[in-house]
C-alpha cells in the first residue's frame, strides 16, 4: 500500500506536537494532545494492540508497522502438512484494522530504533513514537547450525516455524517422498515458541503418511528430555493412531547437519533423512535487538507485567513470545498480554492509574488427527510480591481424550481469536 | 425456547444499562477481565461462530453458567478449568459487562 513520505512527515509532526505539550502534563502526554503509539508487527501480539488501542483509548493515534503484506496464522498451518488445509485458509488482510479502526498500516522493515530521540527508522522513513510497542515473535539462532542460516539450506531443510513459504515446501517435500520414506523433525530445547507444535506437527505427518505413504517413518529427535507439553495425549495419539510409523527420541538435540545429504548428527543418533525439518532454537525476534531491550540470557526481553513496558526503556512496551516469563509462547498468549498493555497504554496517556490485578488466559489447541484435537489451557494472575504472572493451580490441565468436539473448538477458537485482532 | 427469551431479557437489560450508563466512565477493570474470554469468544463476547456468544448474555444465567463449570455440573472440555480461576465477584463483574453489551 501506498504510505507516503508526507504522511510520515505529518505523523512526526503529530507526535513532536504531543512532545512539545507533554512538558505541563502527566506522564509524558496530557488528555488533549493525540498521543502517537507505534506497533511493530502485525501477528497476535500487535495487531490484537493496536486495535484495542484504538478500541479503549480514544484520539490515541496508532502505527503499525508490519513487513509482510498479509497476517500468517501458525495455529492451525501443521493441517496444511497433513493435507486437509491451505496456505490461503490461513492468511487475512489488514483492511479492517485501517478502514474500521484508522490504524495507520505500514509495510516496512524495521532497520532501527532510538529510544532516546523516540524514533523507528524503517525501510520507508522515519516514524516518531510517544510510546513503541514491539512484538517482534521469534528469530531463529544458527550458532549452533551455522549452516543452516542461508536461505538454499533452509529450501533444502526448511523450519516451517513461520508459516509462510517453507509450510508449502516442507508439504512438498512430503508429497514428494517416496513410500518407505524417512520424516525427521528436530526439536529444541524449552523455551521456543508453540510448546505443543512439534508434537501436532509429527501428528499431521503421521496422519498423511499413514493414508498416503504407509510404510514411511517419523523420527522426532527432541532436545528436550521428555515431550514438553500434553505429553499423555501425544504418546496415545502415536500409539492408536499411527502405531509403528511415530519414532520418538528425547535428549536428542541437533549438533550438526549436513545440507545436501539431508543428515542430522545429534549426541546419540545420526540419521539420515529423506525430508529433514530442523526447527532452531528461538530468541526475541530481531527489532528487540534494535531497541536494546533483549536483557534477559541474550535472547528475550525482561518486561512489567503491569504495563509491559521494557525493564530497559520504560516508554518501549514489548509483547507476546519475546518476553521472559513463565508463560506459554503462544498467539493467545500475545493476544493476552497485547490487551493489558494497551489497557496500560490508554491509563498512562490519560494519567490513570494502570490496572493493578491482570489475569489471563492461555488456550492451545492441538490436532492429533483431521479432525480430532486435544487442549491445554491454564489461567495466569499477576502476583504483587513477585511482580510476575503466576499460574493458578486449579485452572491448570489438558484434554481427557481427543475428540472431534474438541477439533471443532479449535476452529471456534481459531476464527474468534483471528476475528479479535483483525475484525 | 430458552435462548430466544435470554436474548429479549438481553436486550432490555443492555437497554437499561445504556441508559444510566452513559456518563459513567467504563469499567477498566471490567472491559480488562472480560478481553480475555474475547480470545474465544469474539471482541466484547461477539462470537463469530463455534463458541457461546456473550455480548447481551442474560446476566443471572452467566452466573449459573460459570458457577455450574466451577462446581462440575455442566460438564466442560475446557470452560470448567477457566471458571475455576475467578471468584464469585469477578464473575458478577464479567456477567455485568458481557450483560451491557448490545446484540447488533
Amino acid at each position: 500500500m501506498a504510505f507516503k513520505r508526507r504522511d510520515f512527515l505529518k505523523l512526526a509532526a503529530a507526535g513532536a506536537g504531543a512532545a512539545a505539550l507533554s512538558a505541563c502534563g502527566a506522564g509524558g502526554m496530557t488528555r488533549a494532545g493525540k498521543a502517537h503509539v507505534v506497533v511493530v508487527g502485525g501477528g497476535f501480539g500487535g495487531a490484537t494492540t493496536a486495535k484495542y488501542l484504538r478500541m479503549w483509548g480514544s484520539g490515541i493515534e496508532v502505527t503499525l508497522i508490519e513487513r509482510n503484506p498479509n497476517f500468517i496464522s501458525c495455529p492451525t498451518s501443521n493441517l496444511i502438512l497433513g493435507g486437509t488445509r491451505t496456505l490461503a485458509e490461513n492468511t487475512f488482510g489488514y483492511d479492517t484494522l485501517r478502514d474500521k479502526y484508522g490504524i495507520k498500516i505500514l509495510h516496512a522493515e524495521v532497520l532501527a530504533v532510538d529510544a532516546a530521540k523516540q524514533t523507528v527508522t524503517t525501510t520507508s522513513g522515519v516514524v516518531h513514537y510517544d510510546r513503541l510497542v514491539l512484538s517482534p515473535g521469534i528469530d531463529f539462532m544458527y550458532d549452533s547450525l551455522p549452516n543452516l542460516r542461508d536461505a538454499a539450506a533452509q529450501a533444502q531443510i526448511p523450519h516451517a516455524w513461520k508459516a509462510g513459504e517453507q509450510t508449502v515446501n516442507l508439504r512438498k517435500q512430503l508429497e514428494a517422498m517416496r513410500d518407505g520414506g524417512v520424516y525427521v523433525l528436530s526439536i529444541p530445547k524449552a523455551p521456543y515458541r508453540c510448546p505443543p507444535g512439534p508434537y501436532e506437527r509429527a501428528c499431521q505427518v503421521a496422519f498423511y503418511l499413514k493414508n498416503h505413504k504407509p510404510k514411511s517413518k517419523v523420527i522426532v529427535l527432541d532436545a528436550n528430555p521428555e515431550i514438553t507439553s500434553k505429553k499423555g495425549l501425544f504418546t496415545k495419539a502415536w500409539a492408536d493412531l499411527y502405531p509403528g510409523i511415530v519414532d520418538y527420541r528425547p535428549n536428542n538435540e541437533a549438533q550438526s547437519v549436513d545440507v545436501a545429504t539431508r543428515t542430522i548428527v545429534t549426541e546419540f543418533d545420526k540419521v539420515k533423512a529423506d525430508v529433514l525439518n530442523v526447527v532452531p532454537p528461538q530468541k526475541a525476534g530481531a527489532v528487540a535487538d534494535h531497541a536494546g531491550i533483549v536483557n534477559i540470557d541474550g535472547r528475550w526481553c525482561g518486561v512489567d507485567f503491569l504495563t509491559y513496558e521494557s525493564t530497559v526503556h520504560r516508554n518501549i512496551h514489548v509483547i507476546g513470545d519475546s518476553i521472559a516469563a513463565a508463560l506459554p509462547k503462544s498467539g493467545h498468549m500475545a493476544n493476552q498480554t497485547g490487551k493489558i498493555c494497551a489497557g496500560a497504554i490508554v491509563s498512562l496517556v490519560n494519567g490513570d492509574p494502570v490496572y493493578k490485578t491482570p489475569k489471563f488466559a492461555n488456550t492451545c489447541y492441538s490436532f492429533v488427527s483431521d479432525k480430532e484435537a486435544v487442549n491445554v489451557a491454564g489461567v495466569y494472575r499477576y502476583d504483587a510480591e513477585k511482580k510476575t504472572m503466576l499460574g493458578i493451580k486449579e485452572s491448570a490441565g489438558v484434554s481427557n481424550t481427543a475428540s472431534e468436539i474438541e477439533g471443532a473448538y479449535a476452529f471456534a477458537w481459531a476464527n474468534n481469536i483471528w476475528s479479535d485482532m483483525l475484525k | 425456547m430458552r435462548i430466544s427469551s435470554f436474548g429479549l431479557g438481553a436486550a432490555l437489560c443492555a437497554l437499561a444499562l445504556a441508559a444510566t450508563s452513559a456518563q459513567a466512565a467504563p469499567d477498566a477493570g471490567a472491559r480488562q477481565i472480560a478481553a480475555t474470554c474475547s480470545a474465544c469468544h469474539g471482541t466484547n463476547g461477539f462470537s463469530v461462530g463455534g463458541t457461546p456468544m456473550l455480548a447481551g448474555l442474560n446476566r443471572a444465567h452467566f452466573i449459573k453458567q460459570m458457577k455450574d463449570f466451577k462446581s462440575g455440573a455442566r460438564p466442560a472440555t475446557v470452560m470448567h478449568r477457566h471458571a475455576a480461576a475467578y471468584d464469585d465477584a469477578e464473575i458478577e463483574k464479567l456477567a455485568d459487562y458481557f450483560a451491557s453489551q448490545k446484540r447488533r
